[in-house]
């Protein structure tokens, strides 16, 4: 097929949100909250028909329901894209429905639950100093390329046993798929494909000489049988913890520290009363919340009222779910000691993000080691913040100058 | 430590997705296990003056998984 062919055209300006929406749409990239807030106020359930038919929920009850409807919508599908090629490179178990997810998922739990995360916890601590070394004598930064774009992938790659050297390409990779790939398959076929390459590799290498990493530990897993992975699964696996693990907390960390640029009160509380830090990660999950997820209408159904018919797409949409004021009260206000906060940052129900923990622990020493080096920092004026496009939303351009205004 | 008149919690082992959010807020109250899926220490019973933190960790549970009961 010709590149044209597999790469779909620019998609028009909306100019009906209600009817036509669309999460690439510049405006919705700049500012979500406000489309979402008009979405809701129409329906529980939206519908467009761009990307050949796509629903989305826009109440935190009809994002639930979703979410825990696993016989009517099918995860084999994870991003909202113009086609829907072929499902040929699953990543288990993000991309798993029952009975199939359940054993997939509990060989990835261990390796991420909050006791594990405390032994990385010193390795990432030294990652984010080594960053702010690099560029606290000049005074500001560019807080997305600098900083918070770098934490999540050395730690990840520390994790699994490969070089955090080799980031760049981590990163490059993660950018086709997430968001070039929504309109380019090539690209991102390709950035799969390497990928897999550079997996297959690493997992030859162990074969030859075992390790102590994540990589190892999936190799050595066995299923209920007694039987090794294949190595498909094995590679499924990794990409997934490559892609999930890296622009979603990068975005996380970013959204974190452009919200305490602009609200000195809540830096200098989390600096006079850094026991509320964990109640404030919470509040910044829920208020910026980087990552939605799709899902497919395998079966009619009824969500909210609403018919769901197949064929279609959803976007499940969990930051809009934590926009909603029937669940949380001044539900646009960021409260950083928000009592009550069952936000969906990291999903409902059997897809729960396995590496909610490891985000967590990142975005706590991210910031704490920002502020005790930098307590001071504001939005350059004389630069642009820029958001990424697509299913996972954070500032990639982050222009920060630090100290007091003069 | 004298225990409570009033409450005792459990976790549902089938609504819990392992958030650990009630670990974070009361570790006093609950454990986790190798998968991380949470776990009320012991009987449940919720020992004076932790009640506060039970009710918070009840109402920080992403997946309604907690229920509290008064005895």
């Amino acid at each position: 097929m010709s590149d044209a062919a597999r790469t779909t055209p620019e998609h028009p300006p909306v100019t009906d949100w209600v009817q036509d929406f669309d999460h690439t749409d510049p405006r919705w990239t700049e500012n979500p909250f406000p489309i979402w807030d008009e979405l809701r106020a129409a329906s529980p359930v939206v519908h467009t028909e761009r990307f050949l038919g796509c629903y989305m929920p826009t109440t935190y009850e009809a994002v639930k329901q979703i979410a825990y409807d696993t016989e009517h919508f099918s995860s084999r599908r994870v991003i909202v894209r113009d086609i829907r090629p072929e499902i040929t490179n699953p990543a288990p178990p993000i991309t798993s429905d029952p009975p199939a997810h359940k054993p997939a998922k509990q060989l990835l739990l261990p390796p991420f639950t909050p006791e594990a995360m405390k032994k990385l916890e010193p390795r990432v601590r030294a990652i984010c100093n080594e960053l702010i070394d690099e560029f606290i004598a000049d005074g500001k930064c560019d807080a997305a390329a600098r900083y918070t774009k770098h934490i999540p992938v050395r730690a990840i790659a520390h994790m699994l046993g490969i070089p955090e050297k080799d980031s760049d390409r981590f990163i490059k990779w993660i950018h086709e798929i997430l968001e070039l790939g929504i309109r380019d398959d090539d690209t991102l076929m390709r950035a799969v494909q390497e990928m897999t390459a550079y997996f297959a590799g690493h997992l030859e290498q162990r074969k030859k000489r075992p390790t102590d990493d994540l990589i190892s530990t999936l190799m050595n897993a066995r299923d209920k049988n007694g039987q090794p992975l294949a190595d498909a699964h094995v590679l499924g696996s990794l990409r997934l913890l490559l892609i999930a693990g890296i622009d979603t907390t990068w975005s996380a960390i970013g959204s974190s520290l452009w919200h305490l640029a602009k609200t000195p009160a809540d830096r200098d509380r989390l600096i006079a009363e850094p026991e509320l830090m964990p109640i404030a990660i919470e509040e910044l999950l829920r208020a910026y919340s980087p990552v939605t997820m799709a899902r497919e209408v395998m079966k009619e159904t009824v969500i909210s009222g609403c018919p769901i018919k197949p064929g279609n797409m959803v976007l499940l949409s969990f930051p809009a779910a934590n926009r909603d004021p029937a669940m949380f009260p001044d539900a646009d206000k960021v409260m950083i000691d928000r009592k009550e906060n069952r936000h969906a940052a990291f999903g409902l129900g059997i897809h729960r993000c396995v590496g909610s923990n490891l985000a967590r622990m990142e975005m706590t020493v991210a910031i704490e080691e920002w502020l005790k080096r930098i307590p001071d920092f504001r939005l350059d004026p004389a630069g642009q913040v820029t958001w990424s496009e697509g299913t996972v939303r954070g500032p990639r351009q982050l222009p920060m100058l630090f100290g007091k205004p003069s | 430590m004298s225990k409570s008149p009033g409450l005792k919690l459990r976790v549902d082992p089938d609504k819990c997705q392992g958030h650990a959010r009630c670990k974070s807020l009361a570790p006093e109250l609950f454990e986790l296990d190798e998968y991380g899926n949470a776990h009320e220490i012991g009987d449940g019973s919720v020992p004076a003056g932790l009640e506060d933190k039970a009710w918070l960790a009840q109402t920080n549970c992403p997946e309604f998984a907690i229920e509290i009961t008064e005895e």
